[in-house]
């Protein structure tokens, strides 16, 4: 069906990604900096809306000034989606991204209340990325490239990229999680190596079958070349975030290095999600459902 | 889907699988040492006719242990404080080779005995944007009087392990706080988190015999009954190190100890 989503409304949708983005990147500044519980009330801060912002202070309001933003963004993307859009899957993801932000507020505050349990700082980190994954969603379908009617194309290899490119971005959401494990201290460093390696697999696995079969079609190319050059990206500065925690185990506060490859390899995390998240999406958009394999079985013989 | 495709996707998911088992597994820190301790016996006081006392030093094993300096930008009223950069006490070596902030105490050779409760208050203070002593040793229900004597807010976290965590926040002027720790626990760090780099240790015993190391590097364990006795020094960056001693009645022995790198320790 086609759709005549307003382009104001796609442009107020990729605000609400890239100010998601920042998000993430405030909230990995609390945690490299451990600045956790440097407000130890909430929803105020020392019993104020504006604190004095000093030390750790001014990362995690910051924080939660951020959030507020970005709150008040994803309450006027689902009202105008219910008002405007026509697609009620749309207009649901809306309220679903509304529901998932107001959740997260609830996680940061028991973070907040009940010390840093690390399930709920785990849970907290990782509603984060699926809230950006509605952010990022709301952002693309919007858009006059995804809105364009285009015949599908077919598809023929198995698995089918449809398959291969979900499986790819549930790859990559599990290992963020294994991530934000490891950074809590509920696991070492082990099972997120794994799944590095695992997303490395799937992703160069969905990148080949695009450029074999479909180079040509841009909405499949361009994600999947995101997702590989920031995959590179994230495996090297994966590894430098991890020396520079181990190199600076001893200092006395987190060293700007260390805070920087950290806060780097969460937020490139991020958006290699996106891009497999993309990839994924303009499959389903673009390429028909795959061929069904012929039948080992002869039909003659079961009649 | 052909089979060589289904088994690599078996593959890939089975490696998923093993990746989060792996980390369900947990690697949890390996628990504080901590003085074990029988079931508690009617109190007996210790004789003063046969107190012993237990003195010595504690040196470093190894070198000149560098002391990085801390970064004090983040809070302009923490920075103004000091006209020279300050530096880590994780490792403080004294001008004589000895170590301060070294925790002395007997590990073992107590079962049986119990102590009265001390009523001395233990004082910390938050000055200059530093914990103020760096490690303390306090008796179990001990009061711990915890001031702030800087023109900035801080907010004091400890973290234990067996006794209850809490975190409050102390603005300036504002009165001590009053804490106890119930339980016998070694090395609780307490940190604020408005700085990051502020640090101390609280060690929490079940009786009286410990001593934390000054700028001499000695310690002083006094009014001992005799007997058998498991002596140990803790350091936060080398460990623990023990040692087996015995003491008369009235006997004054003196016991040094040797830690660092390759001293060793137990973590």
């Amino acid at each position: 069906m086609a759709a005549n989503t307003s382009p104001w409304l796609h442009r107020y949708a990729v605000l609400t990604a890239a100010a998601t983005f920042c998000l993430l990147i405030a909230g990995a500044l609390v945690t490299s900096h451990d600045a956790g519980l440097a407000v130890p009330d909430w929803p105020l801060s020392y019993g104020q809306l504006m604190p004095p912002m000093v030390g750790n202070i001014f990362w995690e309001h910051g924080h939660r000034m951020v959030a507020t933003f970005v709150g008040l963004l994803t309450i006027g993307l689902a009202v105008w989606l219910a008002r405007r859009e026509p697609r009620r899957w749309v207009r649901r993801l809306g309220w679903a991204a509304l529901g998932a932000v107001v959740l997260q507020g609830v996680l940061g505050g028991l973070t907040v209340l009940f010390l840093l349990p690390r399930p709920v700082s785990i849970a907290h980190a990782s509603i984060a990325q699926l809230f950006f994954c509605f952010t990022v969603t709301l952002a693309l379908v919007t858009g006059s490239g995804w809105l364009e009617e285009r015949p599908r194309r077919a598809q023929s290899s198995s698995p089918s990229l449809r398959r291969l490119a979900a499986l790819a971005t549930a790859a990559v959401y599990v290992q963020l999680i294994l991530g934000a494990a490891f950074r809590h201290q509920a696991t070492g460093i082990i099972p997120h190596l794994l799944g590095a390696a695992v997303v490395t697999l799937m992703v160069f696995w969905a990148w080949r079958r695009v450029r074999r079969e479909h180079a040509d079609e841009p909405a499949l190319r361009r994600p999947t070349n995101f997702a590989v050059g920031l995959l590179l990206v994230q495996l090297l500065l994966g590894g430098g975030a991890y020396w520079a925690r181990v190199a600076t185990a001893s200092a006395p506060q987190p060293q700007l290095v260390m805070v920087a490859l950290t806060v780097a390899h969460v937020a490139v995390g991020a958006l290699v999600l996106a891009s497999c998240l993309a990839l994924t999406l303009q499959a389903y958009r673009r390429l028909a459902p795959a061929e069904p394999q012929p039948s080992l079985v002869s039909e003659e013989a079961t009649s | 889907m052909n089979t060589m495709t289904k088994r690599t996707l078996l593959t890939v998911t089975a490696l998923f699988l093993l990746a989060v088992l792996a980390g369900c597994r947990g690697e949890e820190p390996a628990a504080p040492t901590t003085p074990a301790q029988p079931a508690a016996q009617p109190a007996a006081a210790v004789d003063p006719a046969t107190a012993a006392t237990i003195v010595g030093k504690v040196s470093f094993a190894d070198g000149k242990p560098a002391r990085p300096p801390i970064r004090m930008e983040a809070d302009a009223a923490c920075k103004a404080m000091h006209t020279t950069p300050q530096l880590s006490e994780e490792v403080v070596l004294n001008d004589n080779g000895t170590l301060r902030w070294a925790t002395v105490y007997v590990k073992d050779g107590l079962a049986g005995k119990t102590f009265p409760p001390s009523s001395q208050m233990i004082h910390l203070d938050q000055k200059g944007c530093i914990y103020q002593p760096h490690v303390v040793g306090v008796v179990a229900n001990q009061e711990i009087h915890i001031a702030n004597s800087d023109q900035t807010t801080h907010n004091i976290h400890p973290v234990p392990k067996i006794n209850r965590e809490w975190n409050e926040s102390q603005p300036p002027g504002a009165g001590a706080l009053v804490k106890v720790f119930a339980r016998e626990e070694m090395a609780i760090p307490v940190k604020c988190n408005i700085h990051p780099w502020m640090r101390s240790y609280v060690h929490v015993f079940s009786h009286p015999f410990f001593s934390v190391t000054g700028a001499e590097g000695t310690f002083e364990i006094k009014g001992l009954p005799p007997g058998d006795y498991t002596l140990a020094v803790w350091h936060e960056k080398y460990g623990t190190v023990e040692q087996k001693v015995t003491v008369a009645a009235k006997e004054t022995k003196t016991v040094d100890f040797s830690v660092g790198p390759k001293a060793g320790g137990d973590d």
